[in-house]
């Protein structure tokens, strides 16, 4: 923590120069759905043990440009990837890395929280079965209680592991989420919105709970929050209108951003 | 609008609530007629199901009755000796006809009553008691007391109807309690027979199973598949467009159409299997197969995207996310659809006249490809007999098939409401 911050407040010319190399690098990608584009030519680099916030209004590709890092954007028969984009230097979408493989090594946590309708035991042991990850009973049950603390939820739940994951609160059901996501243990985790279906109080134990993720990975947060932004993000990239307008540190972007649109967006003018 | 306010106060704000008054007064009347012919509609509609409910079990009760004649019979005074150890090799039936049992029943019956009561004995009359006297021997040698059926023209008399000598014996013997309608199990144990005193609904019943089970095995993979693939795989293109249409327009097809495929079709391939539940099956399972993709496939949309998403967000595969989240989540729709299916294949009749299921067939088939009849098409044969006693035969089967249906429709609404899951 100490030594992110010191980091943060760095003046360099590359802001993230130090930081080592790249988790995940995007470079000089373009996303289309059909004729429509939706990213314009964003390259961004994003780092292991920093959470990076992706902020800007509504329709900005914000949550386009995400979804295409674990190669969701699939799903969508209109939609395109140009450009490249890099895991450990690999690209994931021309490379032989596949889909499934790339999904677990860089999971996903969505803006509902959307748990199995099956036990909670089951929500977070599906991952580590389907991937062969558990070689016996004793071996799941340890990683299902390993990430369920984790996410901060197994003293909640440790006595009603068979119950439905729905019948939990929503806050509940996010972090059961981000447990589902962690266990079987990714590089990268992006989130989509995470807290934007949460009130307040479930909203504050998530973000405590991304900053203490963030020591193990590389987490992307998208948010409409500012504030949210500017609390739990190290690195925050401003989007407006399918371009990426400036990634830097999260405190030089809320003090002293170089671009005039991001000053208006973050003092109110618009958004 | 709270700026000028004040030149809409007073009397221009009084004229505007009234006229807001007055037409919620016009409202509120028309709610309540919607409400009035809401309610008259239920009522009609559950008077006629009632009407049909009370008629059908009246006419049907007596369909599960017939008339029988209780006779003092013992077979060793009659002159039937058999060595009952014979019976374990099975053909004991023939053993007792070759030792005379028909005849020997029919002269005791003639010597008792007299020969036009004897000849009124059912002709199936000796094989129920030679049924009853190999699975207990020792009645061949001991007076017991049978109960013989009769044929329909002494039933016919019973009720008052047919040649007035014999209207006075069948008084005679109902008086003295010997001759009179009891409950009949064997209904639901015999097949077709000419005679509606000897006819049952088995043969029909089972044929019907067998038939459906046929169906059931085409067409719900089959239908279940083809949902699967035109929602979670299929492009969406030209083709899948024509598929689309062509399923929904399958669905409206008269049955009578499906039977004339099945005559043009599985009969010219399989000559050998006409009347065969196997081919009634096949031709049903065309019929309901549309009916199972396109529940199946409303199912399967109702499952919430986000599922799909949080599975193959922790790198479930497609087939993974299919198999472990869809299909479990749709299953209750899709059985819904199925058992909805197939009960409109338990009750179809047209088609499987076409490939020959209405023939008379007087043993319950024993295999997919033995000759065999449904009940409806049972239904439809008996209600083309001009007796009495199938008049209420016919009756009596419908109640059978009522019944199948409520049991299938039952278990639908069962299965809907376990397995129905909320998110």
């Amino acid at each position: 923590m100490q030594m992110a911050d010191a980091i943060a407040h760095e003046e360099t010319a590359d802001p993230f120069a130090d930081a080592g190399p790249a988790k995940m690098s995007a470079r000089n990608v373009s996303i289309f759905y059909g004729d429509k584009q939706a990213i314009d030519d964003v390259s961004l680099d994003i780092h292991t043990q920093y959470v990076t916030a992706f902020i800007g209004p509504s329709g900005c590709g914000k949550s386009t440009f995400l979804r295409s890092l674990n190669r969701m954007n699939d799903t969508i028969a209109s939609a395109r990837v140009k450009g490249e984009i890099l895991l450990d230097g690999e690209d994931i979408y021309r490379s032989r890395l596949d889909v499934v493989q790339l999904r677990a090594r860089v999971g996903m946590v969505f803006q509902k929280p959307n748990p199995f309708p099956k036990s909670i035991y089951e929500n977070i042991a599906y991952g580590p079965r389907i991937h062969g990850l558990a070689s016996g009973k004793a071996e799941l049950d340890q990683i299902v209680e390993k990430s369920l603390q984790r996410a901060g939820l197994w003293d909640e739940v440790k006595d009603r592991l068979g119950d439905s994951g729905t019948a939990l609160s929503g806050g509940q059901q996010q972090r059961l989420c981000i447990a589902r996501a962690i266990a079987v243990d990714p590089e990268v985790i992006l989130m989509d919105e995470p807290c934007s279906a949460l009130d307040p109080i479930a909203t504050a134990r998530i973000e405590e709970l991304i900053d203490d993720l963030r020591g193990r990975y590389a987490i992307v947060i998208v948010t409409h929050s500012m504030q949210q932004a500017a609390r739990v993000s190290q690195r925050t990239a401003f989007f407006h209108l399918g371009k990426m307008v400036e990634y830097d540190k999260t405190s030089e972007i809320f003090t002293n951003p170089r671009e005039v649109r991001t000053k208006d967006y973050i003092t109110g003018r618009y958004g | 609008m709270s700026d000028n306010a004040s030149p809409f106060a007073a009397d221009a704000r009084l004229q505007h609530n009234r006229r807001i008054a007055a037409h919620l007064a016009r409202r509120y009347a028309a709610e309540r007629r919607f409400k009035a012919v809401a309610v008259l509609s239920v009522v009609v509609s559950i008077t006629v199901l009632a009407f049909l409910l009370v008629s059908m079990t009246w006419q049907g009760t007596g369909g599960f009755t017939r008339a029988e004649l209780e006779v003092s019979f013992n077979p060793a005074q009659a002159g039937v000796t058999v060595d009952p150890a014979m019976f374990a090799n099975g053909n004991g039936i023939k053993i007792l006809k070759d030792a005379g049992l028909e005849e020997k029943l029919h002269a005791h019956v003639e010597q008792g009553y007299g020969p036009q009561v004897a000849r009124q004995l059912a002709g199936s009359a000796w094989r129920g008691m030679a049924a009853e006297l190999i699975a207990d021997p020792a009645l061949l040698v001991r007076t017991q007391s049978y109960s013989l059926p009769v044929t329909e023209t002494l039933a016919a008399a019973m009720r008052g109807e047919g040649s007035p000598q014999l209207r006075n014996i069948a008084d005679r013997l109902k008086a003295t309690g010997v001759l009179g309608d009891r409950f009949d199990w064997g209904f639901l144990a015999r097949s077709d027979a000419t005679d509606s005193q000897e006819a049952g609904i088995w043969g029909a019943l089972k044929g019907s199973l067998l038939t459906m089970l046929v169906t059931l095995a085409l067409a719900f993979p089959v239908g279940v598949l083809s949902a699967v693939y035109l929602e979670e795989y299929a492009p969406k293109n030209r083709w899948t467009d024509v598929i689309e249409v062509s399923i929904n327009n399958l669905a409206a097809v008269p049955s009578i159409i499906f039977g004339l495929l099945g005559l043009a079709v599985f009969l010219t391939i399989f000559p050998n299997y006409r009347s065969a539940p196997v081919i009634g099956g096949m031709t049903l399972a065309l019929m309901t197969m549309p009916v199972i993709v396109i529940s199946g496939r409303n199912a399967i949309k109702s499952v919430p995207p986000s599922i799909r998403n949080g599975a193959l967000a922790i790198g479930a595969s497609r087939i993974q996310v299919v198999f472990h989240h869809v299909l479990p989540l749709a299953l209750p729709g899709i059985l819904t659809g199925t058992i909805i299916g197939m009960a409109r294949a338990l009750g179809e009749t047209a088609p499987l006249l076409m490939i020959g299921m209405r023939a008379f067939v007087a043993t319950p088939p024993d295999g997919f490809t033995s000759p065999a009849t449904v009940l409806p098409v049972q239904i439809f044969l008996w209600s083309d007999e001009i007796s009495r006693g199938f008049v209420e035969r016919t009756s009596a089967a419908i109640i059978v098939l009522l019944i199948f249906l409520l049991m299938m429709n039952g278990v639908a609404i069962y299965l809907r409401n376990r397995f129905e899951r909320r998110w």
